[in-house]
């Protein structure tokens, strides 16, 4: 744990005093200190291209009255840079009262060790690895032609200063291991990726060669490629396959359900509440409880604790994701979903784990129910326009199904749909609920935040493919 | 006020003794600090203030060809010296790659001339929120508008670079920003577009009620879209689309990604890449420019390259590191293009718009689906349909996708070439892409 009083003149009393007087006539607010260190070792092009060591320190000063946030940050903890950020402040709210609300839940869980994974493996070791990774792959086959490997690891320690002296704080590791690998045969070159990662140890996830794993993934996405025909063009059933492309719900649902796009009435569900928004049988969550999960979060930006938020329940919409700021709005309470990406950024309500829960079909069922369409196994990224609902995401891992049966695999290509109506499409749910590898990162408003994903396998039954082939 | 030269060049010294004293053979550091202030509005109130003050401070040491670094925005002298002695430690362990080092000497930027890239004009909040307020009135003048929010962002950044060579010299740059999202909605559908304006100075950013206006415009006219069928299409890309062209195309010949091998236009130097009408330029001394430079993150100098030469790629962006690889001298473009531009076609837009019968004018892609590697382009978009020069409909849940290798060499541009932002292209029309709609 940080201790943020000793790095300065700025003493804990000090810190408090100034806290309290500012946001006395606030509604809400607080005081939010963050150290964190990370390290990012890369191995590219046969080298250790890089390592790179940061430490990062500051606080974030957020003051809110009525609808109106007043922020400042500063990476200078000290007594005179906190009181310019108070002034700061009373200067925006100057003229907008407040009454404070000092009621914020308690709860003993946590999801994580407090542990630095930096220091649990050895620059050595971790050097040893990439290198194992480079051989590996260089010499598994002759049409390796590039293989890029890093570890990048955190430990974050946040402290949260409520008016009235209430204290809230947490320590969150985070690393993430990722390989990329470029073969090229026959003139074609294509890439495969592949990672892992959450809230533990760099061992934790390495232990028994697991690193091997993380190569044949990667090496297998490449090589399915390099068969790879251009993809169709038009609209088709699709079938998704389980866990990571779950990065659909994330696009497609998550972000039309977080609490500020719906208090603006931006968001194209912000008057669906308790409508059915989805097939029956769909059941979505969003659960920051999960045990080292890279999108788990013991308490969130604001102090509370986080849980699991039932967005859709069988076809239903339930529940936004609210901060503290959205959910006074809206007469709701806080979801434990206010996020930020560091001191430098203001709290967004924001996803932690979005899963959607299993059905009772199987994949065989939904394949087979296909003439034509396609088989999607792994994305890259997506993206939504949140207003008018559409949102896209990539295929890194594709199929064509012909006749109930998978054929030949196609060639990266965006997949287009309609956020508030993809869901009532979709007419298959599968029994295998699977978790992503822990790679996600979210962005939002400029900030990036990790998150995770799960889904079983599901049919939706018509999606833009944007292929070449018409 | 934003740190001044002498502070920020005492720390970079700072670093730079300890790190040779440590037994550094060569060693750089940048040091920076940054104030900026935002005010947002939403529907004609102000909604949020913010205020950043943000010193960064990164340094790379080195031991024979060993290299590594660290960053902190903790500029106190004891974390400093805790921070080299870690970055340091982690040097002595860390592999030798033959290809690390300083830049070349004689590359070094020497002389400094003004560019003009810092206006010390305060731009105080409550002249901010007079301006949002101006924009938010204009934006919100037709009642289709449901929803309009904007920001004003001032910035003052001064910075110094430092290495062991004896290079010690930074500047002040200055930048304002003003944008607008707006949210109209009839009975069919709600959309969203936006306009925004960033200048160097305070005085060349656009008027808040014309910039108002056009976010306005531009988002009522995307109302009640219809999705079109799949098929070959000519594509036109308004101005703001097809900069992203030039910024692919920058990064799939950027030094690093060819001695990777992981770009399509590996090995393609002097070869035809581009229509052969087309002129590429990356020019970092514009006056005022949002990208200008008088040297890179490197300390080298940048001198205007022509990339592309009548359609042939004349240059690729090269840094010390990967330039050795390459067997190429540094053009000083560690750290991207500076002022990229698509030099003026010579058809109008007018003409341009009226050269097929039927045509699909994109004004906002969404997605990831550039891949460098193979140059399969493929995303999400949203335009109208053309017919005969005019706008019939809006149109959007489409997709378009091509390779770049066959756009590039099917680009016309019009003639209406702008310098508003660091990457800057006229409108162009690319023939014989995919779009997949119904």
């Amino acid at each position: 744990m940080s201790n943020f009083f000793n790095k300065s003149d700025l003493t804990r009393q000090d810190a408090d005093k100034i806290v309290s007087e500012t946001l006395n006539n606030c509604d809400d607010g607080e005081l939010y200190l963050e150290e964190s260190k990370s390290e990012s070792i890369l191995l590219d092009d046969n080298k250790i291209k890089s390592s790179n060591y940061s430490s990062d320190l500051g606080f974030g000063f957020r003051a809110i009255s009525n609808e109106v946030v007043a922020y400042s940050y500063s990476n200078e903890i000290s007594k005179d840079s906190l009181k310019n950020s108070s002034e700061n402040l009373k200067s925006t709210l100057k003229s907008i009262k407040g009454t404070y609300n000092h009621e914020i839940p308690n709860s003993n869980k946590k999801f994580y060790k407090d542990i630095n994974p930096i220091e649990q493996k050895t620059l050595d070791s971790k050097l040893e690895v990439l290198n194992k990774v480079n051989d590996f792959l260089r010499k598994k086959d002759g049409s390796v032609k590039q293989v890029t490997a890093s570890f990048a690891g955190e430990q974050k320690s946040i402290e949260i200063i409520r008016s009235g002296g209430e204290v809230l704080t947490d320590v969150r590791p985070l690393i993430r291991f990722n390989v990329s690998v470029m073969l090229e045969k026959n003139g074609r070159k294509e890439t495969g990726v592949y990672g892992i990662g959450g809230r533990q140890s760099y061992d934790d996830y390495l232990k028994n060669d697991n690193w091997k794993n993380v190569c044949e993934e990667a090496f297998r996405i490449a090589s399915v490629n390099l068969e790879s025909k251009p993809a169709p063009a038009g609209e088709m059933k699709v079938v998704l396959g389980p866990g990571w492309p779950a990065i659909l719900i994330h696009e497609a649902i998550g972000h039309g359900l977080e609490g500020d796009f719906n208090r603006k009435k931006t968001s194209a569900f912000h008057d669906l509440m308790g409508e059915k928004v989805a097939s029956e049988g769909v059941t979505i969550v969003d659960d920051g409880t999960i045990d080292n999960r890279r999108g788990s979060l013991t308490i969130d930006d604001e102090g509370t604790p986080t849980e699991r938020t039932v967005l859709i329940e069988n076809g239903i919409l339930k529940n936004f994701m609210q901060d503290r700021h959205n959910a006074r709005l809206m007469n709701t309470r806080s979801t434990g979903s206010g996020r930020r990406e560091n001191y430098r950024h203001i709290v967004l309500p924001r996803m932690r784990n979005t899963m959607m829960l299993s059905g009772n079909q199987t994949q065989d069922e939904m394949i087979k129910s296909v003439d034509k369409g396609i088989f999607a196994v792994s994305f890259g990224g997506g993206q939504v326009d949140i207003t008018s609902g559409k949102f896209v995401f990539n295929c890194t891992e594709a199929y064509e199904i012909n006749n109930g049966k998978i054929g030949s695999p196609i060639k990266g290509a965006t997949l287009i749909g309609d956020g508030p109506s993809i869901l009532k499409e979709v007419s298959m749910v599968g029994n295998d609920m699977m978790l992503d590898p822990g790679i996600g990162t979210c962005g939002k408003a400029g900030q990036g935040v990790p998150v995770g994903v799960a889904q079983p396998s599901i049919l939706i039954d018509k999606m833009t493919v944007g292929g070449t082939k018409l | 006020m934003v740190k001044d030269q002498e502070f920020l060049k005492s720390k970079a010294s700072y670093c730079l003794d300890l790190a040779k004293k440590m037994g550094a053979t060569d060693a750089s550091v940048t040091v920076g600090h940054s104030i900026s202030e935002t005010v947002n509005f939403r529907n004609k109130s102000l909604e949020a203030s913010d205020r950043s003050d943000g010193l960064a401070l990164s340094i790379e040491t080195y031991l024979g060809k060993r290299r590594s670094s660290i960053s902190s925005s903790n500029l106190l002298d004891e974390n400093i010296k805790t921070l080299i002695e870690k970055c340091f430690e982690t040097t002595k362990i860390t592999p030798e790659d033959e290809f690390n080092s300083l830049p070349d000497k004689n590359l070094l930027a020497k002389q400094i001339s003004s560019l003009n890239l810092y206006d010390e004009t305060r731009f105080e909040n409550d002249k901010k929120i007079k301006y949002l307020k101006d924009l938010e009135e204009s934006a919100s003048s037709d009642n289709q508008i449901i929803n309009t929010e904007s920001s004003f962002t001032e910035n003052k950044s001064n910075f110094i670079l430092a290495n062991s060579d004896g290079f010690c010299d930074g500047y002040k740059t200055s930048s304002f920003a003003a944008s607008c999202v707006t949210v109209a909605k009839d009975e069919n559908s709600m959309e969203r577009d936006y306009e925004f304006s960033s200048k160097r100075h305070l005085s060349d950013i656009k008027q808040a009620t014309d910039l108002g206006n056009k976010a306005a415009k531009q988002t009522i006219r995307k109302l009640s879209p219809k999705k079109i069928g799949s098929e070959k299409i000519s594509i036109i890309f308004d101005k703001r689309i097809s900069k992203g062209m030039l910024s692919a195309f920058a990064s799939a010949i950027s030094a690093s990604a060819i001695a990777r091998g992981t770009s399509f236009l590996k090995d393609k130097i002097n070869q035809q890449v581009f229509a052969n009408s087309i002129n590429v330029i990356d020019k970092p001394d514009i006056i005022k420019g949002m990208g200008s430079q008088n040297f890179d993150s490197e300390g080298v100098n940048s001198n205007t390259l022509q990339l592309i030469e009548d359609g042939i790629l004349k240059n690729y962006l090269v840094d010390t590191y990967n330039g050795k690889k390459l067997n190429l001298k540094s053009n000083g473009r560690s750290g991207g293009t500076t002022n990229l531009y698509f030099e003026k076609g010579n058809i109008s837009y007018e003409d341009l718009m009226k050269k097929n019968s039927r045509s699909l004018y994109i004004t906002e892609t969404i997605g990831h689906g550039s891949n460098l590697v193979t140059g399969d382009y493929s995303v999400g978009a949203t335009g109208f349909l053309v017919e005969y020069g005019e706008f019939k409909y809006p149109v959007n849940e489409i997709t378009i996708a091509g390779n770049f290798k066959d756009m590039f060499k099917n680009i016309i541009l019009a003639n209406d070439l702008e310098f508003e932002y660091s990457v800057n292209s006229p409108t162009m029309m690319i023939e014989g892409m995919t779009v997949a709609g119904k």
